[in-house]
């Protein structure tokens, strides 16, 4: 039997602000993103079902947290990302991307207006960018290139960030911060004291369900993951059920189904290019992603189900007949669908749902369908109805 | 009925000239969640240390290996229903497949029980 677990850093890869915290609650421990973490505690399916179910505690420590000020700090992101940052009022959160000068995706991230309230004038623009953390050195290096002398990036290193994921994570966390789920829809941020330290809180997620991501100082996380945890309704939850969970949201992971040789049109994340910048431009890598806005993409990350039990990974061809047309980017088994799902990069012709297609695994050919992502639907909360 | 150990983390039951294969229960606890078992097709010839089998979990495909050099005689038919055996009963339930044993002399140099679990100790 051989496991083959990836790699790929020289040096050691660094202890998460909670690694102690992780251990002591049976986690296994893997190297990802040059960190130790967490993969799985008591198992990946018991855990997806618990963050489907409850209430899930995610330890994303390892991704980056940024903070972007100064006057003009909207139009100079900007110029970098290309949707709407100026329209982005304070207190909401947007999904978006870094591209480079050739449309390709060096990055997807998620932005938070958190200027503050100041005067009539509003106070001094702040912008909180939570990018990934295989990628975090690298948009760091773009950023600090690209963006304006006066506009300040600082990498706010001494924060962990921690997501709670579930349909019961509101209530959970409204013992803690009495009122705040109240406030808040899906997409929304705000800031407020929680045992004499600021405690960040967005109303987001990679799992597809309703939840927050909290970022707290790193020297206090504990306390917070213990006061969460102490909740019969949380359990801890390791990147495997991460992994399985997104996938069925649909959520692409960067570094997979998408990467700097991908445009967002490509990847399907057309979404992401607010629709009065697409004409207007003014963003890097504009021109490259307009052309295949106009003439449309050669191919497009989609969703297919599997029949059977096989699983197809990353890397898997994907057939039209006998003619290849392209390759799965991510799959794995989906716990609440029972079958596998994937996502895939495939010629346009063959995009549309239900087109019958086949991917090659180990030599079998394993009937797969093109189908409407998300798998699992979303749960998010857009407010009472 | 002796009962051989694999630093892979594969166990051989030899009946006589026969012999039994599964994975342990160290190894379906590395695993997790046991979604899909491929496993040989009766009649194939299979060769020690060589692939197998395909055991893929939730998380990924790991590869199981031949203790021993021969021919594959019968799969376990209950895994295809019902993967989640080779978490529940690794060492029983969830065999993976018998094989004709070639050569008597591979076995040696396999672990017994006792050997097994103090190297799985000292992972």
């Amino acid at each position: 039997m051989s496991d083959n677990t990836e790699s790929e850093y020289e040096t050691g890869p660094d202890a998460l602000p909670l690694d102690g915290w992780h251990r002591a609650r049976g986690a296994r421990m893997v190297p990802f993103a040059g960190y130790e973490m967490p993969i799985q505690y008591e198992g990946i399916v018991a855990e997806h079902q618990w963050t489907r179910e409850h209430a899930g505690l995610f330890d994303v420590s390892h991704m980056g947290q940024l903070m972007v000020t100064g006057t003009g700090a909207a139009a100079a992101l900007e110029a970098l990302l290309p949707g709407a940052i100026a329209t982005l009022k304070p207190g909401r959160i947007r999904y978006s991307l870094l591209l480079n000068e050739d449309g390709g995706i060096l990055d997807d991230l998620m932005i938070t207006n958190v200027t503050p309230a100041g005067d009539e004038n509003g106070g001094e623009p702040a912008y909180y960018l939570v990018v990934n953390g295989a990628t975090k050195w690298d948009d760091i290096a773009h950023l600090r290139e690209h963006l304006p002398d006066e506009i300040t990036l600082t990498h706010l290193e001494d924060r962990a960030l921690l997501a709670l994921q579930g349909p019961e994570a509101a209530a959970v966390l409204d013992t803690l911060v009495p009122g705040v789920a109240g406030e808040l829809v899906f997409m929304q941020g705000t800031s407020r004291e929680w045992r004499g330290a600021a405690l960040g809180i967005g109303r987001s997620g990679y799992t597809g369900e309703d939840g927050f991501e909290l970022s707290y100082p790193a020297d206090r996380v504990e306390e917070l993951a213990d006061a969460l945890l102490a909740d019969t309704r949380v359990r801890p939850i390791g990147l495997g059920a991460r992994d399985s969970l997104r996938l069925e949201a649909g959520l692409p992971l960067y570094g997979h189904d998408m990467d700097e040789s991908v445009d967002p049109v490509t990847a399907d994340l057309t979404f992401a290019l607010t629709k009065n910048r697409r004409e207007a431009g003014g963003w890097m890598g504009h021109g490259p992603v307009a052309r295949v806005l106009a003439e449309g993409p050669k191919q497009k990350r989609i969703g297919l189900t599997l029949e059977g039990r096989l699983p197809a990974r990353e890397g898997a061809e994907v057939f039209a007949g006998d003619a290849k047309v392209g390759r799965v980017t991510s799959g794995g088994f989906s716990p609440t669908l029972g079958h596998p799902i994937a996502m895939a990069t495939v010629d346009t012709a063959h995009t549309k749902d239900g087109s019958a297609l086949s991917v090659d695994v180990r030599g079998k050919r394993l009937a797969a369908t093109v189908a409407p992502m998300p798998f699992v639907p979303h749960n998010y909360y857009r407010g009472e109805k | 009925m002796p009962r051989y150990f694999t630093d892979e983390h594969e166990w051989i039951d030899v009946d006589g000239d026969t012999a039994t294969v599964g994975i342990t229960d160290y190894a379906q606890s590395q695993l997790g969640d046991i979604v899909f078992v491929e496993l040989p097709q009766v009649g194939s010839a299979v060769a020690k240390g060589k692939d197998a089998a395909v055991v893929e979990s939730v998380k990924a495909a790991s590869d199981v290996y031949a203790p021993i050099t021969g021919e594959v005689t019968e799969a376990n038919g209950a895994l295809e229903d019902d993967p989640a055996l080779v978490n529940s009963s690794p060492e029983d339930g969830g065999w993976f497949f018998k094989l004709t044993i070639s050569d008597k002399s591979e076995l040696e140099g396999l672990m017994d029980a006792a050997a097994y679990k103090s190297f799985c100790d000292s992972l």
